[in-house]
């Protein structure tokens, strides 16, 4: 591999692995910096809040992880993986394998059964139907719902739905999670059973990494990273 | 695999609007619908056309006297006779079979029964040349003709119009301009030609026609069979240096005769409609890409609808590739199913224009299969664009809209 030097530097065992990452947006003559220069490291089955207020750069961290956005400059592994160099394959299959995403609001598809939107990342594997309705399936168990598997997500209720959303992104076991406000759209208590649901996730061993403005989302965290203004303001244990 | 899933997620979009999807086919339906309609005509045309010209038989030239103009008035002169057709019968070595004919309408009456009926005088070789058959009866003999005997032969649709069976007919009269004549022979059926019908003619014998029924001698018509469709042309030459002779037409003078070739005019017909029917295909494929404007229209606003969608499914894994693919077998499928649809109208549209028009209509599985391979073009194509849009979505952007 032509980045074998520069992967050897990076953490093996870490997860992710930011260095130095710049996230530019050119708006005709004047430019803003979502992010200046950010430097983070996620080690497996870490369990990880990321706060801010709106506009400190949250989102346009959490899309870069998550791979959907490239950084302007710095550099993101993945697995050791260098991320900044991907084509749109890759990153599409990066998204596809070690990535789940969570998101405020489930963004489920509408006219497909609970089972069927867990599958849809499988189909994007290549799995075949047989292989992709056992693992939906055993993904629907996980989070509680195996009575609801052939429910439209209009059937659902909002907790319901946003467990549909965690067995989709944990349905390819990928190596983090991410959650993007997932108790935002939700009441208190159902919000609550979301958290436990993630707690317990984190106790099998996933990694997680969840975006909020609420400290007592965050607080289910074992570790809190604070962004403001596109820098990282404070990363303590909590 | 992939594409097997593809297309299920295809029918399931269609399926969840599916009224939309119907409308949006409806240009498709209606294109495909006239191209196949349009072609079933013309080949209904063209196949008419060609039993025509296998009722027409060998290659036969016509010989007809020519209009001569006088002070830029055409007048009808009868130039040919007899002994013209005796002359191409022994001098034109290419000609195998002369017949002269004289045809008038004439009023025929037969009980109380009254028609006005052609009647051709004609020699025993008429059937041979022209193709016909006797059903009852027999032809017009050498002896009848030279005897002017007052017989005649039915053509096969008179016995039904005097409402008699045509086997008794032989042997009964009938009056021809009030002659009396002995009905000798009934034809068999021989179906149009596509200028007249045949089979409401009658015949009697050609000096009988001249001398005790016009009271004319001259002939109006002098078919000539021609032995070897390869020697056409030089038989048509033949028979101009021949008639030139008899009726001593210096040269460079015009001929006073004409020489058609039937056969060569269905074929130009056959042409023209073979033309005709291309044209009308190409209308029609007119509006097949009219229909897929709107399939893309459509698919366009689908895009729209669906970017967030499109945004979740990028985000799931989803790459470039696949969204383009989803949007170009939708949009394929919606025009194969238009196409399927309209070859249905198509098949109906032709079937009911055949039934209460009279029109003879074909559908045949080239111009099927064309017009359903065109539809899928036209899905393809036309469902470039928006799928281009689609796959190139950003998905953050995607993921925002509402």
């Amino acid at each position: 591999m032509k980045t074998a030097a520069l992967d050897a530097q990076a953490n093996t065992s870490a997860v992710i692995r930011l260095q130095g990452l710049q996230r530019r947006y050119v708006m005709g003559a004047e430019f803003i910096d979502a992010l200046r220069a950010v430097d983070l490291t996620v080690e497996a089955n870490e369990y990880l809040a990321i706060m801010g207020q709106s506009g400190s750069g949250k989102s346009t961290l959490m899309n870069i992880i998550g791979c959907l956005d490239r950084p302007t400059a710095g550099e993101y592994w993945l697995n050791q993986q260098r991320v900044s160099e991907m084509n749109d394959r890759e990153l599409a299959r990066a998204r596809n394998q070690a990535i789940g995403f969570v998101f405020q609001t489930f963004n489920l598809l509408p006219r497909m059964t609970a089972l069927a939107n867990v599958e849809v990342p499988l189909i994007y594997s290549g799995l075949n139907r047989k292989d992709r309705y056992v693992r939906a399936k055993s993904a629907l168990e996980t989070v509680g719902l195996a009575d609801r598997m052939m429910h439209r997500p209009s059937e659902l209720s909002g907790g319901q739905r946003q467990r549909v959303a965690v067995a989709r992104a944990l349905v390819t076991n990928p190596s983090i999670l991410l959650a993007d406000e997932p108790t935002g759209n939700l009441d208190s208590s159902t919000g609550n059973e979301i958290m436990k649901l993630f707690d317990s996730l984190h106790e099998q061993g996933n990694t997680l990494i969840v975006v909020t403005h609420e400290q007592h989302i965050a607080d289910h965290a074992e570790r809190i990273v604070r962004l403001s203004d596109g820098d990282i303001l404070s990363d303590q244990k909590s | 695999m992939l594409i097997t899933e593809t297309i299920r997620i295809s029918l399931m979009s269609i399926r969840g609007n599916l009224f939309r999807a119907l409308l949006t086919m409806l240009g498709i339906i209606i294109g495909v619908g006239a191209v196949i309609t349009m072609v079933a005509l013309g080949t209904g045309a063209q196949r008419a056309i060609d039993e025509q010209m296998a009722a027409l038989g060998g290659d036969i030239l016509s010989i007809q006297s020519s209009s001569w103009f006088s002070r830029g008035v055409a007048r009808d002169q009868q130039t040919l006779t007899t002994d013209d057709a005796m002359a191409l019968a022994v001098g034109s070595e290419h000609v195998s079979d002369v017949v002269p004919e004289i045809s008038s309408r004439f009023q025929i009456k037969y009980g109380n029964k009254n028609f006005n009926l052609t009647t051709i005088g004609t020699t025993p070789n008429y059937p041979d040349v022209h193709g016909f058959t006797l059903a009852h009866g027999e032809f017009i003999s050498p002896a009848d003709n030279s005897a002017r005997r007052r017989v005649v032969v039915l053509g096969s649709e008179i016995p039904g119009m005097l409402e008699v069976d045509a086997a008794l007919l032989v042997g009964q009269k009938v009056q021809i301009r009030s002659i009396t004549f002995e009905i000798i022979g009934v034809m068999e059926a021989k179906g149009g030609s596509g200028w007249r019908n045949p089979d409401d003619d009658i015949w009697i014998p050609l000096s009988t026609a001249q001398f005790r029924v016009t009271g004319n001698e001259f002939v109006q018509t002098i078919s000539a069979k021609v032995s070897d469709a390869s020697t056409v042309p030089m038989a048509m030459l033949e028979i101009e240096r021949v008639l030139r002779r008899e009726h001593g037409v210096l040269p460079g003078k015009d001929n006073d005769f004409a020489i058609m070739n039937r056969k060569q005019f269905a074929q130009s017909r056959q042409e023209a409609t073979q033309v005709f029917t291309y044209l009308l295909a190409g209308i029609a494929g007119v509006s097949l890409v009219v229909g897929g404007i709107g399939i893309m229209n459509i698919m366009l606003v689908t895009v729209t609808e669906r970017t967030r969608e499109i945004g979740v499914r990028k985000a799931l894994g989803a790459t470039k590739g696949n969204i383009l693919l989803q949007f170009l077998v939708e949009s394929t499928i919606l025009c194969l199913l238009g196409g399927l649809l309209g070859l249905a109208l198509g098949a109906g549209a032709s079937a009911l224009l055949a039934k209460y028009a009279g029109w003879q209509t074909v559908v045949t599985s080239e111009s099927a299969i064309m017009a359903f391979g065109f539809s899928a073009a036209v899905g393809m194509i036309f469902g470039i664009w928006p799928a281009k849009r689609a796959a190139g979505l950003d998905p953050i952007e995607a993921l925002r809209h509402e």
